[in-house]
Formats: C-alpha cells, sequence, structure tokens
C-alpha cells in the first residue's frame, strides 16, 4: 500500500476550534488596534519596541505557550502560531517578540526538569522576563554542531567560554539558553550541552547588535562569554544532549516563524488588494487590468496554502508525529518563500508607491527576507525534508 | 448579586448568508450563530456591575438547539461565570409564547436578583419575550435601559428609559427583568485569559422534562402563530452617498429632500 502523508494520530482533516478562533480574533483586534500604528516607526528607529512587549504581556498573549501550572494559559503549537501570525500581519517585529519567547523557552519545556520549569515559566509567562535562544556562532551557522563555546565543568559549575553570533532578542533577554560544547572528543552530535545563562552577570557581554534590512526592531545580538560560571542546576537535561535539544526545539519552533511569513505574506496582500480597488489608472481600477488581478489571485491563494500546510503541521507536530522535523521544515519552506513572493508581488502592484516607505509593502518585503534564513536556512529545510524521505542513510 | 442575562444565539447578522427555508422560516444552517448583539449589550452591563460589587455571578441562560454552547463560550470567554443551556428536540418550531413559557420555567430553577436581556434578537425582532417572561414570573419590567443602578441594600434598581425625546428614570423592586440596546456601552472583546478559563467553566443542561413542560404544548405543534407566508424585503434602490464637509453635506441633503417635497 502506498505510504500515507500523515503517520501520525492526526490524520485527515482539522479545523480550527471555537476557542481558537476566538484567541485568533482576539489578537488580531488588538494588532489592528495597537500594534499597526506602531510598525512603521518600529521599523524606521531599530529600537527594541518596549512598548509592544508589555502590550504582549498584559494581554496576556506572551503566556500562551506556557503550561498553566506555571503562570500559562497552554495554548497548543497551533494556537501560539495563530497568534505570532495575527501580530506578524500589522509586525514581523512584533510577532516575532512571541515567536523568540517561545523558541528560548522550548529547550526547557523540552529538557527541563520541574523545578527549573517552576523557578523560569511564572516571569517568562508574565512577559516580565525574555528569554534568547542561543546556538548560532560566527563559525557556526548551518553546521551548528561545529560549535565552539565550550563549557569546562569546575566543581558545581560550568565554565563557558566563546561567543554567538545573530541572537533573537539577545540583548534585551534576561535569560539566554546557551549551547555549548561539553566533550570536544564526543561523537559529533554529543558534544554540546545546553544550559540556562541568567544575565547579565559577570563574564556575559553584548558585543555587537546587527544593523539589519528587516525586523529592525528586534535587535539581533552577537554575545560574549568569558570564564562565565553558570551552576551545574542550570544545566537543561544531560550532558551531551545538548544537540539532541536543539534540534527538538527547532521542529516546533520553525512552525512559529511559518506562522511569521504567512502574517507577513496576508498582511502585504491586504494593501495590495485594497490598493488595486483604490488606484484608477486608464479610467478603471487597476485591480481590474488581468495582469494585477492574476497577481492578486495568486498572491491570496499561494498565502491560504501556505497557511494550511502550517496549520497541518501544528497539528501533526502536537499529535506527536514521528515526522515532526519534516512537516516544521515543509511548513517553513513553504510559507518563507511565499511571503517573499507575495511581498514582493505586493510592491509590485503598488508600483513605485511600493518602493516607498509611504506604504507599508517595502517594509513588509525587507521582513520577509529573514524567513527564508532564520531557524535553518530554505537550503536546510529542504536537506532537512529530503533526508526524511530517503532515510538518513547512516 | 446575581444576574442572569438571557442570550439567544443567532445568525452572524455579518456573514451575509441569511436565507429563508422552504417552510418560510429563517434557515439557521446557512450562517454561523452568534451571541445576539443586543445580548452583548446587557451582558456586559452584568459584567461591569458585578465587577464593581467585588463579588456575585452572571448566569447565562440560553434556549437553544445542542450547538448552543458553542456560542455560549464565548460569553462565558467575556467573563459570565456559567450558563444554563434548555434544549430539547421538541422545543424546535417554538414560536414567542412558548420561548417564554421555557425561558420562565428555567428561570424558576435559578436564584438571582436581577435578569436582563437584549432588547430584541436579530433575527426575529419581536422584542416580546421578556417582557413575556416578566409578566410570567410577576417581576417588574423596565425596558430600553440606557443605565443600570442597582442598589443592593435598598433592594431597589434603577434605569433610565430611553424616549423619543429624553429619557424617564424608572425604579422597581429586586428581583427585576430589565431590557437594554447598545446604549449601555460597548461589549468588551474577551481577554485570551477569558478565552482560556470558559474551557472549564460549567454550563448545566436542562431539558423539557426537567422543567416540567409537557413538549405538545411547545414546539411547532404547539405553535399559536403559523408561518403563513414570507420573502426577503425588496431589494433598495440606488443609494446617493454625500461625503462632503457637514455644512456642504446638509446643505446638499436639504437640497434633495426639497426637490422630492419632503420638506
Amino acid at each position: 500500500m502506498a505510504q500515507v502523508t500523515s503517520a501520525s494520530r492526526a490524520q485527515g482533516l482539522f479545523r480550527l476550534t471555537d476557542e481558537q478562533e476566538m484567541l485568533r480574533d482576539a489578537v488580531r483586534v488588538l494588532a489592528d488596534d495597537r500594534v499597526a500604528p506602531r510598525a512603521a516607526e518600529i521599523d524606521r528607529t531599530a529600537e527594541f519596541p518596549e512598548d509592544m512587549r508589555r502590550l504582549l504581556a498584559d494581554h496576556d498573549i506572551l503566556a500562551l505557550p506556557f503550561p498553566t501550572e506555571h503562570g500559562g494559559l497552554g495554548g497548543e503549537l497551533l494556537t501560539v502560531c495563530l497568534a505570532v501570525e495575527q501580530l506578524s500581519r500589522a509586525c514581523a517585529t512584533t510577532g516575532l517578540i512571541l515567536a523568540v519567547q517561545e523558541l528560548g523557552s522550548l529547550p526547557i519545556t523540552l529538557a527541563g526538569s520541574d523545578e527549573q520549569k517552576a523557578r523560569w515559566f511564572p516571569k517568562l509567562a508574565s512577559g516580565e522576563q525574555l528569554i534568547a535562544f542561543a546556538l548560532t556562532e560566527p563559525e557556526a551557522g548551518s553546521d551548528a554542531a561545529a560549535a565552539r563555546t565550550t563549557a569546562m565543568r569546575d566543581g558545581d559549575d560550568y565554565v563557558i567560554d566563546g561567543s554567538k553570533r545573530f541572537i533573537s532578542q539577545g540583548s534585551v533577554a534576561d535569560l539566554v539558553v546557551v549551547f555549548a560544547v561539553t566533550d570536544a572528543d564526543a561523537p559529533r552530535h554529543q558534544r554540546l550541552s545546553a544550559f540556562v545563562v541568567e544575565v547579565p552577570r559577570d563574564g556575559f557581554q553584548v558585543t555587537r547588535v546587527e544593523h539589519k534590512m528587516g525586523i529592525r526592531g528586534s535587535p539581533t545580538a552577537e554575545l560574549a562569554f568569558t570564564k562565565l560560571r553558570v551552576p551545574a542546576a542550570d544545566r537543561l537535561g544531560e550532558e551531551g544532549e545538548g544537540w539532541s535539544i536543539a534540534m527538538r526545539t527547532l521542529d516546533r519552533s520553525r512552525p512559529a516563524i511559518a506562522a511569521q511569513a504567512v502574517g507577513i505574506a496576508q498582511g502585504a496582500l491586504e494593501v495590495a488588494t485594497a490598493y488595486a480597488r483604490d488606484r484608477q489608472q486608464f479610467g478603471q481600477r487597476i485591480g481590474d487590468f488581468q495582469q494585477v488581478g492574476a497577481m492578486l489571485a495568486d498572491m491570496d491563494a499561494g498565502t491560504e496554502a501556505a497557511r494550511q500546510l502550517l496549520y497541518k503541521a501544528c497539528v501533526e507536530i502536537d499529535a506527536g508525529a514521528p515526522d515532526a522535523s519534516r512537516w516544521s521544515a515543509m511548513c517553513k519552506l513553504v510559507a518563507g518563500d511565499t511571503a517573499m513572493r507575495v511581498t514582493t508581488d505586493a510592491v509590485q502592484v503598488l508600483g513605485g508607491y511600493g518602493y516607498i516607505d509611504e506604504f507599508p509593502v517595502e517594509r513588509m518585503m525587507r521582513d520577509a527576507k529573514i524567513t527564508q534564513l532564520y531557524e535553518g536556512t530554505q537550503q536546510i529545510q529542504r536537506l532537512v525534508i529530503a533526508r526524511s524521505l530517503l532515510g538518513k542513510g547512516d | 448579586m446575581r444576574i442572569v442575562v438571557l442570550t439567544k444565539p443567532v445568525p452572524d447578522p455579518a456573514s451575509g448568508g441569511e436565507r429563508l427555508g422552504p417552510d418560510g422560516r429563517l434557515d439557521r444552517s446557512n450562517s454561523p450563530a452568534v451571541v445576539n448583539g443586543n445580548d452583548e449589550y446587557v451582558l456586559e452591563k452584568a459584567l461591569k456591575l458585578i465587577e464593581a460589587a467585588g463579588e456575585g455571578e452572571v448566569i447565562l441562560l440560553t434556549m437553544a438547539p445542542d450547538n448552543g454552547p458553542e456560542t455560549m463560550r464565548k460569553a462565558l470567554a467575556m467573563g459570565a461565570t456559567r450558563g444554563v443551556l434548555v434544549t430539547d428536540p421538541a422545543i424546535a418550531g417554538s414560536d414567542t409564547v412558548a420561548t417564554t413559557r421555557i425561558i420562565a420555567a428555567a428561570l424558576q430553577t435559578l436564584s438571582f436578583d436581577l435578569v436582563f436581556a437584549g432588547v430584541d434578537t436579530s433575527d426575529g425582532v419581536a422584542g416580546v419575550v421578556a417582557p413575556g417572561v416578566a409578566a410570567l414570573t410577576g417581576m417588574p419590567y423596565l425596558s430600553y435601559a440606557a443605565s443600570i443602578e442597582p442598589d443592593e441594600g435598598a433592594r431597589t434598581v434603577r434605569v433610565k428609559r430611553i424616549t423619543a425625546d429624553g429619557y424617564d428614570v424608572l425604579e422597581a423592586p429586586m428581583p427585576a427583568l430589565i431590557s437594554g440596546t447598545q446604549a449601555l456601552g460597548e461589549p468588551r472583546y474577551p481577554s485570551l485569559k477569558g478565552i482560556m478559563a470558559a474551557r472549564s467553566k460549567e454550563i448545566t443542561t436542562l431539558t423539557l422534562a426537567d422543567l416540567g413542560i409537557d413538549p405538545g404544548t411547545v414546539g411547532l405543534s404547539g405553535a399559536l402563530t403559523k408561518v403563513v407566508d414570507s420573502r426577503p424585503p425588496a431589494a433598495r434602490g440606488a443609494t446617493k452617498v454625500v461625503r462632503d464637509a457637514p455644512d456642504e453635506a446638509a446643505r446638499q441633503i436639504v437640497e434633495l429632500l426639497a426637490e422630492r417635497r419632503l420638506i
């Protein structure tokens, strides 16, 4: 018999629950009223929007990914993604605040002890603290297992030395999950361990905040660790488990980036549609010219297809699909490419007006590009999918 | 203080899917159900009163098919404490008199200080169920409330009733039934916490047997009214929209009315 596409219990159709629809609509109303009016300024000033972080905290949006017993709302992966999508539709930087809060906390969710969860989750759920995920290094991007940052055991502590680069919210986080080599001689995927580093502390330094093309309000930092001491009690899981924790984290976090991409695409589609309806040339609405109408149709169809794949992926991953890596890679691949294409076409629909900052589509186009790059480039996503198809062979 | 709010699921007026069925009645399967708009205004007021009092309960009372809990969850997400759903296959096709009797009977199973209802519902627009329930239960009925001020100590409630040229101030002993409109203020959007909490809030179900009502006296067979004919309203003619500044717009409108000899 031919292999079915879904290997999990979540076979067949899914539909949003009434609760998920209500949550999505609540976030959308907030995004339209409070986030959208700030988006252009956040992009222009390239400063971390503390007011948006406060807004998400006050409305319990940052509590969504955390369990109820630790002050969270216990939202499913799909629910978190619905929120990221709606926020990103208005402002990709603001959507990323939630996505990164989830990304950073996933290693604790997946490998933390009950004591560690009780210690860190309540302040993350309330939004009082932010968390960052520090895996990438200057010389270890796609090849993350090649990390050089070390953590040497010293009594009840570990001493961390090295640096991390391209760390989203690295300069504003209160907690940083750092992946460091604890056994350089171990097999490639058993070299790393994960640590939760409470910052600021001695030996921790933000050495640079990048000047970026998009998501300009989200600080992307380079972090340096110099003889930084972390209690052994702050290690997540066992020594050598770091790589596995990081990969399982990305399996669950990539959908949030796909959600950011779908949100950006939807936002651009809406601007382009409104423009094509209003703008008159040659005595008619430009949307009524077939070339423009066809672009809008393709943008809509592509965005909806990416959205449905994302929602399906969320349900599969939450159901414990054995091929979670494949689902998460597929949804990010499709959504990221869709966002880039849709935002580029939105600029085209607006013509010269699309290229200037009087309209938001040029910002959306710049913001969309990052979704093809972070949490694994599109090339890495294809690698993950192909491996899942072919079997690893080793 | 305990406030019961009568809430009715109605076809979403924004969906554009309202159609008449072959029996001349509204075909409810064509549009998603939402909480009736006027019910949301009185619910908002009930929630504000309980919040201001610092204690109490807002209880939803709904008569609906067995999908009733879907719309009740949104009202619970807004902050209502719990819900009571009256549902029974024999209720289908009930007219306003039967509905009034069923709701009055369900109210007798609850203890409360006040009952709130929307002044009418967007599907039937009859507006007779609330006063009927007040009559059957022997409660004072205060309608078209623009403000509601209960005085728990004195066991009285005072409302401003909107009239054609201002408002009346009405006062009645509690318990009383009050109907209201959008003049009470915008309903809140449910908070995320409220939405997640609604999941675990209690919805009690009552059947006709629980209320001691003979199924033969309600529903289509027990209806005192019969739908003979119904049709959608005729399409409106072309609409002229004046978008100029107020002074200029007023001048144009006066001109338009004068042209048609309406003024």
